[in-house]
């Protein structure tokens, strides 16, 4: 059972970054008609999206984002022991951008660096390897950075998923501190359920090679996309999260000892308001404890939970003792935690031009 | 339970034509990936029912889900 507990150690700061560019999704019109797609808004909920340019990467969103936000708290780089770059989406192949980010953000050497590859559950899964490695008596403060550019993952063509994916990303400082008291984490994968959101070619397995960059007809309905680009069984992704995640959430509460009124606000991932929508219903949560920001940006995957954060709850947070996260998605991979962001310091919302 | 189930499908989809057992559902104007997306909520919803794509996609005819739902829940 893969559930954690942490005593006084907590988010202390977090900063997001998202590309100037803005997506008008009711004029995103160049492949399909304007009826059609205003029906695909109106259902998923997303109205507008951000995409990255051509030279922009998730890492220079992160950057972007964690440069801010030790300024703002005028941390002294020389003390952050940890960076983790959690993406699907990495500079290159090799190395780690990670790495590359610990001389970018002008870091020690001695700063341990490494990525993490998971999707829509990896603000959260990072979360808990940085909070572990917190528990060590040396590390003194770690840098979460999390950036994915999803916009260039699906194609355009494919009307099941080109109307939902944005980019951005984000920054989270971790310390320790006996204001942040207890946190609860539990992390779930289903591997079974593997090509429910996938690229088939690209990797080792089905190396990069002229068939895999052609651009095919992939079903009835004419969608296209190549085998480096990511398709998605979206119904069997609702039916999954209506079985696992209510359970998750559930018991989580449990673990912490809270009933679902006490907490102060759910974050889910940002998937489509449909979805998000039924879900809290379900789970019969409080509709004004559930920040929205699909809207402003879609999907951004794991990016989506700390930026729904940063752009919604500003202001807010000294009310919020207990936030349950909860993230899922690709992998299949889920995760929540309940922690408290009372203390947690926002930087404005950066855009990247 | 069938009038239920006629009931809560025609409102998931929005159908505003009466809705026989022998209809192909997949044949209906109103169908579409979002409203399969409806089709999930309303079966989970009011049979907390839950139908994977693989098995789905033998599904042709309302009965076939009429059929599906009574299955579940007997």
């Amino acid at each position: 059972m893969a559930e954690l507990r942490f005593q006084n150690i907590g988010i202390s700061g977090l900063a997001a970054a998202v590309p100037a560019n803005t997506i008008d999704n009711y004029a995103y019109t160049e492949h399909f008609p304007a009826e059609d797609v205003r029906e695909i808004v109106e259902k998923t909920g997303i109205k507008e999206r951000r995409f990255a340019e051509p030279h922009q990467c998730a890492s220079d969103f992160c950057f972007a984002a964690a440069d801010r936000l030790l300024n703002d708290l005028s941390v002294d780089r020389s003390e952050i022991d940890l960076l983790i770059f959690v993406s699907q989406t990495p500079d290159y192949r090799m190395p780690a951008t990670a790495v590359i980010l610990q001389d970018r953000l002008g870091l020690d050497k001695s700063t341990a660096a490494f990525d993490l590859n998971l999707g829509c559950s990896a603000f959260i899964y990072g979360l808990s390897v940085v909070y572990s490695f917190m528990q060590q008596g040396a590390f003194r403060k770690a840098l979460l950075l999390d950036g994915e550019t999803r916009s260039r993952v699906y194609s355009p063509k494919d009307r099941k998923t080109g109307f939902l994916f944005g980019d951005g990303g984000v920054a989270a400082l971790i310390e320790k501190g006996d204001h942040f008291g207890e946190s609860f984490f539990s992390l779930h994968s289903d591997g079974s359920r593997e090509s429910l959101i996938k690229i088939d070619a690209g990797g080792y397995r089905n190396p990069s090679n002229a068939e895999t960059v052609k651009e095919k007809v992939v079903d009835e309905y004419g969608n296209m996309r190549s085998d480096e680009q990511a398709y998605m069984n979206g119904a069997d992704v609702f039916n999954f999260v209506l079985r696992e995640i209510p359970k998750t959430v559930k018991n989580i509460l449990a673990t912490a000892g809270l009933e679902r009124e006490q907490v102060d606000f759910f974050v889910f991932h940002q998937a489509n308001s449909y979805m998000n929508s039924y879900l809290a219903k379900k789970m019969k949560v409080d509709p004004e404890k559930v920040p929205v920001s699909l809207d402003k940006f879609g999907n951004t995957s794991s990016v989506s939970i700390p930026l729904t954060i940063v752009s919604e709850l500003q202001g807010v947070l000294p009310s919020a003792k207990k936030v349950l996260l909860c993230g899922f998605g690709v992998g299949l991979s889920w995760a929540a935690s309940i922690l408290s962001l009372e203390q947690c310091y926002l930087s404005e919302l950066i855009e990247v031009e | 339970m069938q009038d239920k189930f006629i009931e809560a499908f025609k409102e998931a989809l929005e159908l505003e034509n009466e809705v026989n057992l022998s209809d192909q559902f997949r044949d209906y104007d109103e169908w579409d990936s979002l409203a399969r997306l409806s089709l999930i909520a309303m079966l989970d919803d009011e049979f907390e029912l839950q139908i994977e794509n693989a098995q789905f996609e033998k599904l042709e005819t309302v009965e076939d889900l009429l059929n599906a739902v009574k299955k579940a829940s007997a």
